[in-house]
């Protein structure tokens, strides 16, 4: 149930807007808290996976009687261990998955999708004779014709992953399958009459790599599975409730027989919101009958789970002389890995996002690859589309001899506009980023030789959904908060800060708690920047519940009517003057009576949360590139972003610093490089580069704050929007440094020289 | 009577085309059966695939909303975060 | 299976023994056969610094030495850095800063700073951050790590002052 709430509390906050030492930081900072590696049960065997070494194969046969054989071994799979299920949408994670597609990449059957394809699993009893099964178990190949280059993939005669796949989306449904799963189209207006109009014109063709969400903590859990078939997993996940739904979905078995408990998990950024080890470790132990723990190696974790899409991004903008846009159109073709399902439909919607265009269109491929099935990667599709609309900003502002920020200005969308996507903008505080950028001192500080400056802006949805949130007020006046989100950012300190504030509670009095599937009603999953909105909504809720409910039992204990009652600084106050020699009932007093009052005081609260506000960013970044060596330094970046108010300030920074840092390491060093074969040639933390600390300064950023009504305290999401810009920031620095417009990323230092050697 | 766009290149299978209808309907979960008895299968399609905008607001599973006269309701792709 | 040898090292001070294959390195000894799982694996290959300990004074990456040749050395690892239940100031300047936010790279991140400014009380921010080059993190972008570490190297050299 979701009720539209009263104006958001702005005044007088006394926690929302602070900085306390977030409840969960001792055990963090002194290697207690436990991740899904750390966990353990007594009499716990060793799960392992066989995996296929081809990009694409018919397997002829599995031979695993050695490796049962194999003393130690307790358990050892195969895709006949699952049941065969029916292609299916099911709506899990955050948008519908493909059960059977969800299937067949955790354990192939009949045939192997890429290199790094799961084809079995053993259980033992240690891990070097785990290895050793794995070694005894002969897999037959068949080995086919591969193909991963997303344009490749889409040429007729390119050789086809699924015989029964044909193209979604086409006016004449095709007779032939394909790799193309689906073709989107967003159009408004005329395009060629908008081009028609346009004194302007630019045009780009942009290239993107596969790169991965990178998170440190590779994935883990560990399952049980009782001769009762009653099952219980741990694991490091973004979603408790996501992973019960597809184990029993996979698995065939009763959700409501699997308990999930969410260990703490280091790092997502939504590359945890799918299941892989789970099923395969409930299956191990249903046969072993022991528990059994799996953890992924750093070399699995990039060969056999999604990295976000490689793509090409085709853009052509026209535009009058003052800067106004009259057309735009934007040409998306992104990888799905092996089974359909990449971004490129959230790419589409967000690539004109920030601008209010009269003609447009947007045409999206989601293209099935001979590569590791793609996953949600933090604004998923929006980064990629946004390189090359942004990229294509920047030329468009040289061209016209134009500011980049009164371009943007010019153009941008605003309260009462409609969005590209469709839906009129309320409450957005795109304008406003703009101004803060252009405003700060980092817009006007000077620049030397070889050094450029580059500007770009990015959007996102952020999504609500459903949450459930418990609070319970202890015998002593302090207060639990149980929610079912797996904090992956800080979130537990802020639904502690929100309960904090409705019940006047200083935050020490609040302790939060991540619940497992058991023991909290329903929750989506953290992702999509939803926790602190949504699931800060029902602790808002639950929390002002318990306060409809102390005021009760106050005006029972002073015998006066309900109305006389108010809750200020955690405590009831009567307000009827008369009665004034009562003093104030604390919520601890009120506590301590609470058996006479009606019980034990608490509430929870199940919602849909609706109307999450989206977000903008608008970035600024400098460089220097070494002329020598090709090599781009990131000298200053300043990230302004619109996140309607920040309930625990130094997460929100983090978060927009940790966004532009994986934002950066896309645009320059970041990709999946195969060989001739399609294996990846970079598995590892060594080739696959990812921004360490000596190659980034402070990253500064300015948080504007445009409520959104939708929210008790005007949160917006915030996760996901600052890794949009940077790509884009990053590439137009580099050309104002080089003098030379770079399309393909990542803009390694080889990729540079060259064009600085030709130039 | 509130006026339906729908912003999606997949609903138009269903509906032969047309992307813009007026729905006499007084909530979310009205409207979807009025939409999928003119157009069969757009309404199980929405359900499982769309979210509804309703005057610039994202609602997902929100049967219960109540549509005024003059909304403005976009059925728009499901989108998923990271 | 391969027989296992015995080993005897010290570990946060106190003397320790465990069984070991000839394979195993000293984060799988530490975390399997201590129970001291503090120390992570990111990577197994030494290029993310999730298991840094100290070694003899030195501070290397754990999953990059064998079980073995830990006989007769005494680890630091960070279950051994706070004085009972006071947190060494370079753990307080990390929650102070927010410097932390999924906290899988934070044990090693704290180790290897400890080794910093044991070596250099008085790094600047670019030795600060080469020095931490090893140690990835992915949440953060660094920012408040930096903060963290140069705050807390401030407040150890007024404590000595």
């Amino acid at each position: 149930m979701s009720e539209v709430m009263d104006r958001p509390q702005t005044l007088n906050l006394k926690v929302v807007g602070t900085r306390p030492i977030r409840p969960d930081g001792a055990d963090k900072v002194t290697g207690k808290a436990t991740f899904g590696a750390d966990f353990s049960m007594p009499g716990m065997l060793v799960g392992k996976i066989k995996r296929s070494p081809h990009a694409h194969a018919r397997i002829v046969s599995i031979d695993t009687k050695k490796a049962l054989a194999l003393a130690g071994v307790k358990a050892v799979i195969t895709a006949a261990d699952f049941p065969d299920l029916a292609s299916e949408e099911y709506e899990a994670g955050e948008s519908a998955a493909n059960l059977r597609d969800l299937a067949l990449n955790c354990m192939a059957r009949g045939k192997v999708l890429y290199d790094g394809h799961a084809v079995a699993a053993v259980a033992a009893t240690s891990s070097s004779i785990a290895d050793a099964a794995l070694a005894l178990i002969t897999v037959t190949y068949d080995v086919l014709p591969h193909v991963i280059d997303v344009e490749a993939a889409m040429e007729a005669g390119a050789p086809v992953l699924h015989a029964h796949l044909f193209t979604e989306g086409l006016e004449t449904k095709p007779d032939r399958p394909s790799n193309i799963a689906k073709r989107n189209e967003l159009m408004r207006g005329d395009l060629e009459a908008g081009f028609a109009q346009a004194e302007v014109t630019v045009e780009g063709r942009y290239t993107t790599a596969a790169v991965h969400q990178g998170y440190i903590e590779p994935h883990a859990c560990v399952a049980a599975f009782a001769p009762d078939g009653q099952c219980q997993v741990w694991s490091s996940s973004q979603g408790q409730f996501m992973v019960r739904t597809y184990c029993a979905k996979i698995l065939g078995l009763e959700a409501s027989n699997i308990r999930v408990t969410p260990t703490e998990i280091g790092g997502g950024f939504g590359g945890k919101t799918t299941v892989y080890l789970e099923p395969l470790a409930l299956a191990l132990s249903r046969q072993s009958g022991a528990p059994v723990k799996m953890v992924m190696t750093r070399e699995e974790v990039f060969r056999a789970t999604g990295p976000t899409s490689g793509a090409v991004i085709e853009v052509k903008l026209g535009a009058k002389r003052d800067g106004a846009i009259t057309a735009a159109r934007v040409v998306l073709k992104y990888q799905a890995g092996a089974f359909p399902g990449s971004p490129v439909g959230a790419g589409s919607m967000t690539a004109l996002a920030c601008y209010d265009v009269p003609n447009f269109s947007v045409t999206g491929f989601d293209v099935v690859t001979n590569s590791p099935k793609v996953a949600a990667y933090r604004a998923p599709g929006a980064p990629i589309s946004a390189f090359g609309v942004e990229s294509a900003m920047d030329d468009l502002a040289r061209e016209l001899g134009m500011d980049p920020i009164a371009l943007r200005r010019k153009n941008a969308v605003r309260d009462g506009v409609k969005a590209a996507y469709g839906p009129t903008f309320r409450n957005i505080g795109y304008l406003e980023t703009l101004e803060a950028i252009a405003d700060h001192p980092h817009y006007k500080a000077p620049l030397g030789p070889n050094q450029g400056r580059g500007v770009a802006v990015g959007f996102w949805f952020n999504v609500g959904g459903e949450s459930t949130a418990a609070v319970q007020v202890g015998e002593d006046g302090s207060a639990v908060v149980v929610t079912g989100n797996p904090d992956i950012g800080g979130s537990r300190a802020s639904m502690a800060m929100m309960a904090a504030e409705v019940l006047g509670l200083p935050i020490e009095k609040v302790r939060p708690i991540v619940a497992d599937t058991a023991s909290i009603g329903f929750s989506m999953l953290t992702g999509g920047s939803r926790t602190t909105f949504a699931t800060g909504m029902a602790v808002t809720q639950a929390a002002q519940k318990i306060v409809v409910d102390l005021k009760r039992r106050a005006a029972q204990i002073w015998d006066v009517p309900v109305e006389q009652v108010d809750w200020i600084n955690g405590a009831a106050v009567c307000l009827d003057a008369a009665k004034a020699d009562k003093g104030d009932l604390t919520l601890a007093a009120l506590a301590a009576q609470s058996a006479r009052t009606g019980g034990p005081i608490g509430a929870q609260v199940s919602l849909t949360a609706q109307g999450a506000g989206p977000g903008f960013g608008a970035h600024i970044c400098d460089v220097e590139v070494d002329p020598e060596t090709g090599h781009v330094t990131i000298l200053r970046y300043t990230a302004a972003q619109d996140v309607g108010r920040a309930i625990h300030p130094a997460y929100v920074e983090g978060q927009i610093q940790g966004g532009v840092a994986q934002g950066i390491g896309w645009a320059l060093n970041e990709e999946y490089v195969f060989d001739s074969e399609g294996r990846m040639e970079n598995a590892g933390f060594l080739d696959y580069r990812v921004p360490v600390a000596s190659d980034l300064p402070m990253i500064e950023p300015i948080i504007v704050e445009v409520a959104n009504p939708r929210h008790p305290f005007g949160a917006k999401g915030v996760g996901e929007v600052p890794i949009v810009p940077p790509l884009a920031a990053v590439a137009n620095a580099v050309r104002a440094a080089i003098g030379v417009r770079m399309t393909d990323l990542p803009l390694s230092p080889p990729k540079i020289r060259a064009v600085i050697d030709a130039r | 009577m509130p006026h339906v766009v729908a912003a999606c290149s997949t609903c138009r299978q269903f509906t032969d085309g047309l992307v813009e209808f007026d729905v006499e309907a007084d909530s979310v979960r009205r409207m979807i059966g009025e939409l999928d008895r003119r157009f069969p299968g757009l309404g199980e399609h929405i359900e499982r695939r769309m979210a509804i905008a309703i005057d610039g607001e994202i609602h997902q599973d929100a049967h219960g909303a109540r549509l005024a006269a003059d909304s403005e309701v976009y059925l728009i792709p499901r989108i998923g975060g990271g | 299976m391969t027989s296992r040898r015995h080993i005897s090292a010290t570990v946060n001070g106190d003397p320790v023994e465990f069984l070991s294959e000839a394979g195993t390195t000293l984060l799988d000894a530490l975390r399997d056969e201590l129970g001291l799982t503090g120390s992570k694996e990111g990577c197994g290959s030494g290029d993310c610094g999730a298991c840094s300990v100290i070694v003899d004074g030195r501070l290397i990456c754990s999953c990059l030495m064998l079980a073995a040749e830990a006989e007769g050395r005494r680890i630091e690892t960070i279950e051994g850095m706070a004085d009972g239940s006071t947190l060494h100031p370079l753990q307080r300047k990390f929650l102070e800063h927010a410097a932390l936010q999924c906290g899988f790279c934070t044990p090693g991140l704290l180790v290897a700073a400890k080794a910093l400014l044991d070596a250099n009380p008085d790094p600047s921010e670019s030795e600060t951050r080469y020095w931490l080059a090893g140690n990835l993190c992915r949440c953060t972008g660094y920012d408040k790590v930096i903060r963290a570490v140069m705050d807390a190297a401030a407040e150890l050299r007024q404590a000595r002052v």
